[in-house]
């Protein structure tokens, strides 16, 4: 390297690591330049997080080094990392939050062994929240904080500790696009002052919006490092899957039918006894799938579950094809055709310790088909439509008798798509339906909740991710905070920033002109 | 050259592996306990023989070790029908009491001179009282969510203490010459012992009983919803199944078969009803049911096995003088390495080479 180029900010070169066999990353080599938002994109799986991990010293590479300033370092623990100058700010950002922002600041400097400097802490947190037009309250308890401030805090956290290299890890997956573009201008302002920023994402158009440079990753492998001008969103998703995709789904119109599910002033409790859904009330159609948005945690799992008879009510009414089911067993909602496909797949859809028979009986051993001798188990009838729906929904296996633990992420969806699917349900409850799938999984779940829908399904699909919710809903509704913000119908008419701000609060009715009566009325774009 | 030890998950266990580890296991509490042994100044190789000769040298001795396997059988199916689900009924001791109790009180007021019809009332009774035992941990776990493993184990000494109010009490043999026991049953409320031996018609229970554990377990829909609760409680609520009710359902049914353990005892064996009746089965079924990780023919081969230290540990109080406890302090042994071993069927250790820095 000649001495009239500076050394980059990091240099990775020739990184290999391997878990039990597995190669998650080899022979990558990544650069970060002084002032610059370098993008890693690629598939769940691709080797992002584990590079990441290395980078900031959770994990040790196999092989390969690492040069910060053109100087090589060997990171044996995050501390190590740290004092390199590298910030991770994590998709679960560590905050405590029963202490304020400054003290969640403060927690495990090193330099203040025994009493806090309080004044001297927030002094430096205004002067970071200055240069970087971060704003949060350094007095606020962190408990008090939406989702996205908590991110602010986990950055100036960083910051704080004089990070040159910031690591975000899917950093808007849990923001509203008003937030996102917030976070950006932020970014922007650490570029600026010529730190390095590495940006993890898979969403492709932010990765446009943001990036200076993209590395793509592949089966832990680099496929290259391009320019933000050279890049497309077809040909960053075609290096990131290894083959041409296409982005539009074809969605044909269809004519909504009766109604199957009506849930009306329906008030739901959360786990430690807060009211999670608040007086909410929808219509959900035959042949219709209705989005509802929402930043995740704003109560869209505890209607869910609620609608799906498994969490308790405390007012209001369920009816499905009407049939009134609020206190009922959810085993009755079952009986009624109610489908979940719940948020958590490992933790609650699927038993991953039981084999791949005992996953498809999990919600459906009680009917009479599955049944023998009233008493018994019928595993022989069990096992014959086993193959059927692991043959229809392609669920890649090694054999119906291996526990599901060692199916893939999106086998395991496919899976409880399967089951959940393959009997027209009247009613589709789903949530985060694509969440953390690859590329060609989500294509598959999207594909398959519209044919349901065709068949004659009403859909319920839940999602934080707005480009899901648009590209497959019929109707649009808003939650925040449990309660409904409204319900947009026409989704080509909405705009990102009407729904951005509807999810962040902003009820529909204004939105509307005065004229019109507040309720489930068309609207037009927003300009 | 630095070598320093790395701990890696174990994304899956071979077979081989699986049946290797109980051996590997025991062989490391014989060698732990071996120590402990070493320390009540016996010689351990010695001492191990000596249990053997005891327990399996003789036709006697293995008769002997079938009379301590019934009850360890019995209540392992007990406890590992629980533990199937995660409940962890710790109480089976006190279940087992309850069963012997109630038997005896059978004995007591249902005076019949029909084998059969006394020996069925006496093991209804005694199902319905171990269960009802059981039953109270469960409904409190299930109204109020009120851990089990403390209440199944208090109620172990109400149990005990209660059964002993009556064999010094009201149900004192007046010609016992001031012994606390019950009178000896009658020839009808015994259970018939095979050949000369002492071997009962318990081993038929425990039997039928391990093969309706498995018929249950792998065939029913109860089974089935057991095993998802078990297993992951949050998709079993999800896929409708009530966790109350089985909770209740599964406490009642482990309380009984711990009550059929103890009616078994005592008619099968004892035939009376005596304080320290059962010495500690229903805890030693808790390691059984663990060791054979709740599999129906893994309890009876851990039972056997059990059996044979018991046997074997009375031979060598005999012999080498040594205390209750050295036996007890084999068994601990046993528990604590079947536990430390768990770690290897989730970790490997490897051994890498340290780079210089």
């Amino acid at each position: 390297m000649s001495l009239s180029v500076p050394a980059p900010l990091v240099m990775m070169r020739g990184i290999e690591k391997s878990f039990v066999g597995a190669k998650a990353n080899s022979d990558i080599d990544l650069d970060l330049r002084r002032g610059e938002v370098h993008t890693l994109l690629g598939e769940n799986g691709a080797g992002k997080s584990t590079l990441m991990n290395i980078l900031s010293g959770l994990y040790t590479p196999d092989d390969g080094s690492i040069f910060i300033e053109g100087e090589e370092r060997k990171f044996r623990t995050p501390r190590d990392a740290i004092s390199a100058g590298i910030g991770m700010v994590h998709q679960h950002f560590m905050l405590v939050p029963t202490q304020t922002v400054w003290e969640n600041v403060a927690l495990g400097l090193e330099d203040q062994p025994f009493s806090l400097d309080k004044n001297s802490i927030i002094a430096k947190v205004r002067d970071i929240q200055e240069r970087y037009g971060i704003h949060v309250d350094p007095h606020a308890y962190v408990w008090q904080l939406s989702i996205g401030e908590q991110q602010r805090v986990a950055i100036i956290k960083t910051l704080y500790r004089k990070a040159d290299i910031l690591i975000l890890d899917e950093p808007t997956s849990v923001l509203t696009p008003q937030e996102t573009k917030a976070l950006f201008q932020t970014i922007r302002q650490i570029r600026q002052e010529k730190h390095g920023v590495i940006f993890i994402s898979h969403k492709l158009d932010e990765v446009i919006d943001i990036s200076d440079r993209i590395t793509i990753l592949r089966k832990g492998r680099k496929v290259a490092t391009i320019p933000v001008q050279n890049a497309s969103k077809e040909s960053l998703a075609e290096m990131m899957v290894g083959r041409r995709v296409v982005f539009q789904i074809g969605k044909t119109l269809q004519n909504p039918g009766k109604v199957v599910l009506k849930a009306k002033d329906l008030v739901v409790r959360g786990g430690r006894g807060i009211v999670c859904v608040d007086k909410f009330s929808l219509e959900l159609r035959q042949r219709e799938i209705l989005g509802l948005a929402g930043v995740s945690g704003n109560g869209q799992e505890e209607l869910c579950d609620a609608l799906a008879g498994i969490r308790q009510i405390d007012d209001g009414a369920i009816v499905v094809d009407g049939v009134e089911l609020q206190g009922k067993p959810s085993r009755e909602f079952q009986k009624k055709g109610v489908s979940y496909i719940p948020a958590d797949r490992i933790g609650t859809g699927l038993v991953t310790g039981m084999n791949i028979r005992e996953n498809i009986a999990l919600r459906k051993y009680w009917r009479k088909e599955f049944t023998r001798f009233r008493f018994f188990v019928h595993w022989e009838n069990i096992a014959g439509r086993t193959g059927q729906l692991v043959e229809r929904y392609s669920v890649v296996n090694p054999g119906l008798g291996f526990p599901a633990r060692m199916l893939s992420g999106g086998n395991l969806q496919k899976l409880m798509l399967a089951r959940e699917l393959a009997d027209d349900p009247r009613v589709v409850l789903a949530v985060q339906p694509s969440w953390g799938l690859d590329v060609s999984a989500t294509l598959f779940v999207r594909e398959t909740l519209l044919e349901q829908r065709d068949r004659g399904s009403g859909v319920l699909l839940v999602s934080d991710d707005l480009e899901e919710i648009l590209s497959l809903s019929d109707r649009i509704a808003v939650i925040h905070k449990g309660k409904l913000m409204g319900i947009v119908e026409d989704p080509d008419s909405a705009s990102e920033e009407q729904l951005g701000l509807m999810m962040a609060g902003t009820s529909l009715a204004e939105f509307l002109p005065d004229d019109v009566p507040p309720g489930h009325v068309p609207v037009r774009a927003v300009p | 050259m630095k070598y320093r030890i790395v701990f890696r998950k174990r994304f899956r266990t071979g077979m081989i592996f699986e049946g290797v580890l109980p051996v590997l296991s025991v062989l490391a509490a014989l060698f732990l306990a071996g120590v402990a042994l070493m320390f009540f100044g016996v010689s351990p190789l010695e001492a191990y023989r000596a249990m053997f000769r005891g327990a399996l040298g003789s036709w006697y001795g293995f008769s002997e070790v079938l009379v301590k396997t019934i009850p360890l059988v019995i209540s392992g199916v007990a406890v590992g029908f629980a533990f199937r689900m995660k409940i962890w009924n710790i109480g089976a001791e006190g279940q087992i009491y309850m069963g012997a109790l109630a038997t005896a009180a059978a004995v007591r007021f249902l005076q019949s001179s029909s084998q059969f019809s006394m020996l069925l009332a006496m093991a209804v009774a005694a199902v319905i009282a171990g269960g009802f035992w059981g039953c109270i941990a469960g409904v409190l776990k299930a109204r109020w969510n009120v851990n089990e493993v403390i209440t199944t184990l208090m109620l172990n000494y109400v149990a005990i203490h209660l059964a002993e109010y009556f064999i010094y009490g009201p149900w004192r043999d007046p010609s016992s010459l001031g012994f606390p026991m019950t009178p000896p049953f009658p020839p009808s409320a015994r259970l018939p012992q095979f050949l000369d031996t002492r071997v009962h018609l318990g081993i038929v229970a425990a039997i039928v009983l391990v093969l309706i554990f498995r018929l249950v377990i792998r065939w029913t829909r109860w089974g089935f919803e057991i095993r998802a609760v078990g297993e992951n409680p949050k998709a079993a609520e999800y896929a409708g199944i009530r966790y109350g009710r089985n909770v209740v359902m599964v406490m009642f049914v482990s309380g009984a078969i711990a009550g059929l353990a103890g009616m078994t005892e005592i008619a099968g064996l004892q035939g009376r009803l005596q304080p320290g009746m059962s010495p500690g089965y229903g805890y030693t079924a808790i390691i059984i049911a663990w060791l054979a990780r709740l599999n129906p023919w893994g309890i009876i081969i851990v039972s056997f096995f059990m059996g044979v230290l018991l046997v074997g540990g009375e031979t060598i109080q005999v012999i080498m003088r040594l205390p209750l406890a050295s036996v007890q302090v084999i068994q601990g042994c046993i528990l604590f390495s079947v536990l430390a071993f768990e770690f290897f069927r989730n970790y490997r250790v490897l051994l890498v080479r340290k780079e210089r820095n």
